[in-house]
């Protein structure tokens, strides 16, 4: 098996073909964008909230296809989560979600998803990020 | 085994390196050149196929022999010890100088200044000519498709100056729209122009020797940067007609680490220091230093010794193929590139036709993240650049985020385009959605 097959499994691949609440929602009660500039990788998301839960994400933006696969995933685990539950995810939650290995470069673009959603939930332009992942 | 090479560098005197000199014209066979770079050599479960040479070039063995001479027989400082083996340091320094000083067509080896690298260089113009000439109210001419080491620097000048940077255009085709260029040179406040030579994303090659011409015409100074350029076509400063000119060796074959600055004689002895250190001063006193003459006035500190002798033997060994043949070479492969590329279903050709540019080759493919193409070809070995290349304005006049690119040297044949070809094939089945 080579590098390619093993970090593009059919589930990566089926969330980037079709992705899962996609788009924007109208008058969000939070919306927040995000950017990787070293890839280009570009992500929006949109929230409803009712009674302290995510009731409704949406994501919009573009980027590759581990970055789209992430948010696509990610949104599919939001929905109806509490917004401190959603403060509680980790890095670690991410990647395992995701369930391949990856570099330094393309774990920036697994990680669009969780910083876009943490910069959205904290209300804050900049979420101040976890160990070791800061722009290196 | 000898390594002649290095033992000229020691011994400074500069002839051809290996491999054997041919006519200058003649064309060299790729296959015995890719021999000679062991990287490529090295044995590996998928073969080494290298498309990032605009990146980083490979290193022959010649380049690497040298360094390694050095450090093994005549490791010392240079321009100090009154010893043998510094003498000879100092004699391969300085030899490497001439060398690049005669590759460039330079009038004096006292033109070269060896710096980090061209991003270095052109820092070394913003900071030094910039801040000696250039003042609040001027303007600066660029293009839209500088590499960020020639846009920052200038931005940086800009800010601190309250000083106007303007920018030629480029067409949607990926050439310089260069009717516009009178026009921003027409209130005559514009004090330098600086444009890359060759684009690193399209491969464009500019036409600098008109640009510098109506530079001088409207009182300003040239600079290029010649990045991509210098390692790949014949270059020569006379003829270009700039001032300044900034390279890299880590593209051309040598090591990383050094680089170095053309520039004319008279405009590198009025210009004030850039780094200010050990080597570039003639006389310190508490109260004050007097400098030294140039080119060393610009060497502050140690310089990269090892690299310099590397770079005068990646010179000599450019020479040996003869640089017309590398252009020739680069851009048939280039050309080559392009009609199979042309090929692959929804894939989009950046910049130019194959005539107007060197040995680059950027596109998109569908509406596949550059990342993506360039992870599923690195399955196969294959090593491309993907993103913005440094040059983002660029990426963002055409409209798009980034783009993947190929890009050749000496050492590259057919055989790897037509692998990058079947491995975009490959990757555009895996994202079709």
């Amino acid at each position: 098996m080579s590098g390619w097959d093993e970090l593009y499994r059919e589930n990566i691949l089926d969330h980037y073909k079709h992705p899962r609440n996609h788009g924007t929602l109208e008058h969000p009660d939070i919306t927040f964008e995000d950017a990787n500039p070293l890839c280009g990788d570009k992500l929006r998301m949109d929230f409803r909230i009712a009674d302290g839960k995510i009731a409704e994400v949406r994501f919009s933006g573009q980027g590759c296809s581990i970055s789209q696969a992430s948010a696509s995933m990610l949104s599919e685990k939001l929905e109806g989560m509490s917004l401190e539950d959603a403060k509680k995810i980790s890095r670690e939650d991410v990647l395992e979600m995701l369930g391949i290995e990856l570099g330094p470069v393309r774990l920036k673009c697994a990680l669009l998803a969780l910083k876009t959603l943490k910069g959205g939930v904290y209300g804050i332009h900049r979420w101040p990020g976890e160990d070791g992942e800061d722009e290196s | 085994m000898m390594n002649p090479s290095a033992m000229r560098a020691a011994a400074g005197t500069a002839t051809a390196g290996a491999p054997a000199r041919t006519p200058a014209a003649r064309a060299f066979d790729a296959r015995t050149v890719r021999a000679q770079f062991p990287i490529l050599r090295e044995p590996r479960e998928k073969p080494l196929i290298y498309l990032d040479s605009a990146a980083t070039s490979q290193k022959p063995d010649a380049v690497l022999d040298a360094m390694t001479d050095y450090y093994r027989r005549y490791n010392a400082n240079i321009h100090r010890g009154i010893y043998q083996i510094a003498e000879q340091a100092t004699a391969a320094y300085e030899d490497a100088r001439r060398r690049v000083a005669k590759f460039l067509g330079a009038a004096s080896p006292r033109e070269i200044v060896f710096t980090r690298n061209s991003t270095e260089a052109l820092n070394l113009i913003a900071h030094s000519y910039g801040r000696w000439k250039i003042e609040a109210g001027d303007a600066i001419v660029l293009t839209e498709m500088e590499h960020h080491s020639n846009l920052v620097p200038w931005q940086l000048l800009a800010a601190e100056r309250g000083i106007e940077l303007r920018f030629i255009p480029v067409t949607p085709g990926g050439e310089l729209e260069l009717d516009a260029l009178p026009r921003l040179l027409a209130d005559g406040r514009v004090k330098l122009v600086s444009a890359v030579h060759i684009s690193n994303v399209l491969g464009t090659v500019n036409p600098i020797a008109e640009i510098a011409r109506q530079a001088h015409a409207a009182g300003a100074v040239m600079a290029v940067d010649a990045s991509q350029s210098v390692p790949h076509c014949p270059v020569d400063v006379a003829a270009l007609g700039a001032d300044f000119l900034a390279f890299t060796s880590h593209k051309m074959l040598g090591p990383t680490g050094i680089g170095g600055l053309w520039a004319r004689r008279e405009l590198l002895e009025a210009m004030p220091p850039f780094l200010g250190g050990g080597e570039m001063i003639r006389e310190v006193k508490l109260s004050g230093s007097k400098w030294n003459d140039v080119p060393w006035k610009f060497e502050a500190g140690t310089m990269p010794i090892a690299e310099a002798v590397g770079l005068g033997a990646a010179v000599d060994y450019l020479e040996g193929l003869g640089l017309d043949a590398v252009f020739a070479h680069d851009r048939e492969l280039a050309a080559y590139a392009m009609k199979r590329l042309a090929e692959v279903p929804d894939l989009n050709l950046l910049g130019p036709p194959a005539e107007k540019r060197g040995g680059v080759v950027a596109f998109t493919l569908a509406d596949i993240h550059p990342h993506d193409v360039a992870t599923v070809l690195d399955g196969d070995g294959i090593a491309v650049r993907a993103g913005h290349h440094c040059a983002m304005p660029l990426h963002e006049k055409l409209g798009i985020p980034a783009s993947a690119r190929a890009s050749f040297h000496c050492y590259s044949l057919p055989e790897d385009v037509d692998a990058l070809v079947k491995g975009l094939h490959k990757a555009r089945k895996v994202f079709a959605r």
